[in-house]
């Protein structure tokens, strides 16, 4: 008999929709074991080639089966510094579990009965954390005088530092914020990545050695060829892709109408959800509309209706997106959260333009209804707006999560770093090497917007890059 | 991030204007004028951007000139010299450009007169014939007069209620000097309402005109987007498009509502911390 997948224990929406604390509890072990061994261990396993980094998926559960976690932490750190949070911010729906041979062919995203995957990295990732397991240093002595600065605390820049510190490499990352994990920090809300272990991971390289400079912006405090001059033999950008793009409707200034990095950024990294007590205020309307069905859309509806909630207001806040639910480019599980939560989906809707009261405060949403024609570029079907259709919501705040774009601060002043007309860094794939010899990039600055892993990535084989590079040139063997 | 120095340029009638010299060695040796940095008091403070008005590179401090209006700049206000700020970060946003336009007037109001000391003299030093005109609500309340008398060609005063200079608005003089001659520059720097009135004085004129605008930030580096305005029926960032922009194209209109949109959480913010 085929056994069920073994259900993560979640927090009741109902009272986790006034807090802020993790929604997913996880596995305990007997529940890791439980779910390990429903993987059938395939000879030839999909799930590895759906992992944007190829951890050896099949070989980690196994160890699992085994009782080995200690093996099974090493076999995921050899393609993942990171399964902790990665264990917790994978798309694994679009990803591993996609590709895993229970998942039923031809789904947009994972079946209900493939292996639950990224629960079971999490497991091990925490186990890992617990027991101080780190991947071994292999410091190599002829790289050890070497200094190599890592522009960007995000994902790629965190994963870059960490491969090339284990290698004795002088690492500095330079941080434009005064807190470091970029979007791990301003963006991810704590119920999905709890503060304590993003704190963990970047307090480990910390301990590995990593400098951290905050508050410093290369690109205007110093620049790119001044960090090269001052000895820095490589300098890896993980820039992210920082710039909110607007909808470029009527009334889209209107007070009360953030992007969604400025609403998380207020919240997550400047804690306005502790106002007064911290300074930084958001305002919290009794109608909160989010534009978009991406992740951070689901982020800002989830902060929204808790923001709501823990100010006394009746909770109100719906993501309003163009296409129908199974377009919704969000994690499956985000989605169900929201729902779970109270929050409200209007979908098939376009915003046309935002109407506000005398004061300048956004008060109405003019919409159209939409319905889905022939699939688009991108393989989705697309919404066509549907004549005479135009309605109104009520909107007191409104949250803009319709994509990100490159953040130009550094390109922009480096006219030498060639760029795409998104204004993306362009890369040699194999070694991420940029236009200019020895600057290395990696994440969303390269290539858009995309997952954490899929940044690690780029940054693992950057860093692969960059330590050849060192050692050619010092004549060492890695 | 030390405070090094500490000075109350103007402290009357509820008016409180400081100036503090912060060590900051990068962004000494970087900043131009025009230019900006951000500064949190401590990790529950917000982040605050104020114009950088000085610098030295040799001993690695700025300069900085604020009017302690809101609750964080009064908050920054509690700080003395030996003290350290949690955050700083710049120089942010475009420098002024600096060249040989020729007859150039500078207008500044209020706190707003510490903005346009640096690009003053940075001007004359660049071959300008600089015109300065300074707008305060009294006598008492002027800033840096004599730094800004020494970097001007010509050079008036106006107050509101007629205590010292003309009695009056800089706008007005402001329209005597664009009647009688032509200038190939005005840059303004002031309360929102006072760099509307002279925009709107020196489009009757057709004089090119700059404004640099103190939208709310959160980041500074082009992230959030809070601190957008409309430039030309286009939405511009504050922090990395300016902060100068052409004021012909500026929508006034909606930079004042904006800029009032958290005026209650202040109010709030400052009531608390009365008590």
């Amino acid at each position: 008999m085929k056994k069920e997948p073994v259900r993560i224990s979640e927090l009741p929406a109902n009272t986790r929709n006034g807090n802020f604390d993790e929604v997913i509890s996880g596995y305990t072990e007997e529940e890791a074991l439980c779910e390990a061994k429903r993987c059938i261990q395939c000879k030839k396993p999909f799930c590895t080639e759906g992992c944007p980094v190829g951890i050896d998926i099949k070989t980690f559960i196994g160890q699992i089966t085994n009782k080995d976690y200690a093996g099974a932490y090493h076999t995921i750190r050899q393609k993942n510094n990171f399964p902790s949070i990665c264990g917790r911010v994978c798309p694994a729906e679009y990803q591993c579990r996609k590709a895993c041979i229970l998942t039923k062919r031809g789904q947009p995203f994972a079946s209900n009965e493939a292996i639950n995957i990224h629960f079971l990295e999490r497991f091990i990732g925490d186990y890992g954390m617990k027991n101080n397991l780190a991947a071994a240093s292999v410091k190599n002595p002829r790289l050890s005088g070497k200094k190599v600065a890592v522009v960007g605390s995000g994902p790629a820049g965190l994963c870059c530092a960490g491969e090339l510190s284990r290698q004795g490499i002088q690492v500095t990352i330079f941080e434009s914020l005064h807190k470091t994990g970029g979007v791990l920090r301003y963006g991810i809300p704590p119920f999905r990545l709890p503060r304590n272990i993003l704190d963990f991971e970047i307090e480990s390289l910390r301990r590995q050695g990593v400098r951290i400079e905050t508050n410093f912006i290369i690109g205007k405090a110093q620049t790119v060829a001044e960090l090269l001059a001052e000895g820095y033999a490589a300098v890896f950008l993980g820039l992210g892709a920082g710039v909110p793009s607007f909808l470029g409707v009527p009334g889209e200034n209107l007070c009360n109408i953030y992007s969604a990095n400025e609403f998380l950024t207020r919240i997550n990294l400047m804690g306005a959800y502790k106002f007064p007590e911290y300074h930084t205020p958001v305002n919290i309307g009794k109608h909160i509309v989010v534009i978009g069905g991406g992740n951070t859309a689901m982020d800002a509806a989830r902060f929204a209706l808790r923001m709501q909630i823990m100010n006394g207001i009746e909770p109100n806040t719906t993501v309003v997106y163009r296409r129908s639910e199974v377009e919704l480019p969000a994690r499956r599980l985000e989605i169900e959260h929201a729902k779970e939560e109270g929050v409200t989906f209007n979908l098939l809707v376009q915003p046309l333009a935002f109407t506000g009261d005398e004061n300048g405060y956004v008060q109405k949403m003019k919409c159209l209804k939409c319905e889905l024609g022939e699939p688009d570029a991108s393989g989705r079907r697309k919404p066509v707006p549907i004549k005479g259709s135009e309605f109104e919501l009520d909107c007191d705040v409104a949250v803009l999560a319709i994509g990100l774009k490159a953040n130009i601060l550094l390109t922009s002043v480096t006219p030498e770093l060639k760029v795409d007309k998104y204004g993306d860094v362009t890369v040699t794939p194999e070694t991420m090497e940029t236009s200019i010899k020895h600057v290395y990039a990696g994440g969303d600055i390269v290539g858009g917007e995309g997952t954490v892993i899929e940044a690690m990535g780029m940054a693992k084989r950057a860093s692969r890059a960059i330590i050849d590079d060192l050692a050619r040139s010092s004549g060492a063997h890695v | 991030m030390r405070i090094i120095a500490k000075d109350t340029l103007v402290n009357t009638q509820g008016v409180r204007i400081t100036k503090i010299v912060v060590t900051s060695k990068h962004i000494a040796a970087k900043a131009q004028p025009g230019q900006f940095v951000v500064l949190m008091k401590a990790e529950t403070s917000e982040r605050i951007p104020l114009t950088v008005v000085d610098t030295d590179k040799n001993a690695g401090t700025i300069t900085l000139i604020f009017q302690e209006l809101g609750f964080s700049t009064k908050l920054f206000g509690t700080m003395n010299a030996g003290d350290s700020f949690y955050a700083v970060v710049g120089p942010l946003g475009h420098a002024t450009e600096i060249k040989r336009y020729g007859n150039v007037i500078l207008v500044g109001g209020g706190v707003g007169i510490a903005e346009i000391y640096p690009v003053a003299r940075s001007l004359k030093n660049a071959g300008n014939t600089v015109t300065t005109i300074l707008g305060s609500r009294t006598k008492d309340l002027l800033i840096l007069e004599n730094e800004l008398r020494a970097h001007s060609d010509h050079f008036f005063v106006t107050t509101d209620d007629g205590s010292y200079g003309r009695k009056g608005f800089t706008t007005d003089v402001l329209k005597e000097l664009l009647s009688k001659s032509a200038y190939d520059l005005i840059y303004v720097v002031g309360p929102v309402p006072m760099m509307r009135k002279a925009a709107m004085t020196t489009k009757e004129f057709n004089a090119r005109t700059v404004v640099s605008l103190n939208a709310l930030m959160v980041d500074a580096t082009g992230m959030c987007g809070g601190c957008r305005v409309t430039v030309g029926n286009e939405a511009k960032f504050a922090c990395v498009d300016g902060p100068e922009f052409d004021a012909h194209q500026v929508d006034w209109d909606e930079l004042t509502k904006r800029n009032r949109v958290y005026d209650q959480k202040e109010k709030h913010l400052c009531n608390l911390h009365k008590q």
